[in-house]
């Protein structure tokens, strides 16, 4: 929780860009996060891990700024650059490029992001369970993400749009919406969601909301009004204070009661 | 996401001066810079050249609009001028 650890805590982070061997043997960036003492390691001197998927416009301070967030909560965090492969610039730039060209393929994010659960697993800071979270394209690739492949304990999407797409919406790059795989999704979600966001919808929170239901999944969805998209994002007028640190409350919550039980 | 390309032949003036300009994208996302929520995204590029040979506007569909009627008019009248090749 937010403001939770002792003031005599000697709690830090170590944080730095690294590589990984990633989906298709490729090597690529990631940004690293690890706790490095105090309240946030339990006795053995381990602690559960989380991957963070980015967002749309890219490998961007916030997103590392939001990895530092978990890592002082106690989180093993990696957050691969999903864009690595198209080259390297500002993320403006390389997000530009991206989308220039037709955006980064689904399988491509979900080898990534499954390399970097398995990458976690080898480290020795990693108690055992692994969550993945993202906002925005984040939340809707974590959420893809822990459908095709097994093994997450827990998946946080952050209004996370074109969870459902109609068949005009489908791209090579998209080519199969994440509520088909509803039936496939191995790990409790927590969905948050800003009640004026246009992507997605609160009809399609419902239709998704409907959809978890009739497959019998755990998951938690909390819904907010005032609020629309990425209202976590301090940079932008898009942020909504007491929405967003409601909402970090339930993803730490989340997080505790499913990573490190 | 909404992306849209084509080929384009001119040049544009970016970060080092200018450049020729060979692919223009045109999107509707998350803004970078505008404040705004979404934003039309206008990148015109030369990826031959660096990721950052690029000139980038972001603007509301308004704009876009505007924008719009105005390079067709352009077009148009430059035609009827006579002195605008094919």
């Amino acid at each position: 929780m937010w403001n939770s650890f002792k003031t005599d805590d000697r709690l830090g982070i170590s944080a730095q860009i690294t590589t990984y061997k990633a989906g298709n043997d490729d090597e690529i960036h990631a940004y690293v996060v690890r706790p490095t003492g105090g309240g946030q390691v339990t006795g053995d001197g381990q602690v559960p891990g989380v991957v963070l998927v980015h967002h749309m416009p890219g490998w961007d301070e916030f997103t590392q700024e939001f990895a530092e967030r978990l890592g002082r909560h106690g989180y093993l965090v990696i957050c691969p650059d999903l864009y690595c492969r198209f080259g390297h610039g500002t993320p403006d730039d390389v997000a530009a490029k991206v989308r220039s060209e037709g955006g980064v393929h689904d399988d491509s994010v979900v080898a990534d992001c499954g390399a970097a659960a398995q990458w976690l697993r080898r480290d020795g800071l990693l108690s055992g369970k692994v969550g993945i979270i993202g906002p925005c394209s984040g939340g809707r690739h974590a959420l893809l993400t822990a459908s095709r492949v097994r093994g997450f304990d827990a998946v946080v999407d952050l209004w996370g749009g074109g969870v459902i797409m109609s068949d005009d919406q489908l791209t090579p790059a998209r080519p199969v919406a994440p509520i088909d795989y509803t039936a496939d999704l191995d790990a409790p979600l927590l969905g948050l969601f800003g009640n004026d966001d246009q992507s997605p919808t609160p009809a399609q929170v419902d239709q998704h909301e409907a959809e978890l239901q009739r497959h019998g999944k755990t998951f938690e969805f909390h819904r907010y009004d005032g609020a629309g998209h990425g209202f976590f994002y301090y940079h932008t007028p898009m942020y909504r204070q007491e929405q967003a640190m409601d909402g970090w409350e339930k993803v730490f919550a989340f997080f505790e009661d499913h990573l490190e039980s | 996401m909404i992306a849209m390309t084509a080929a384009v032949t001119g040049t544009g003036k970016g970060a080092n001066g200018w450049f020729p300009i060979t692919r223009a994208t045109v999107g509707y996302d998350h803004a970078t810079h505008s404040g705004t929520e979404h934003a039309l995204l206008l990148d015109f590029t030369n990826y031959d050249l660096g990721i950052e040979a690029r000139v980038a506007l972001e603007l509301d569909l308004e704009s876009g609009r505007a924008l719009l009627a105005q390079l067709q008019s352009a077009i148009e009248a430059a035609e009827a001028s006579g002195v605008a090749l094919a």
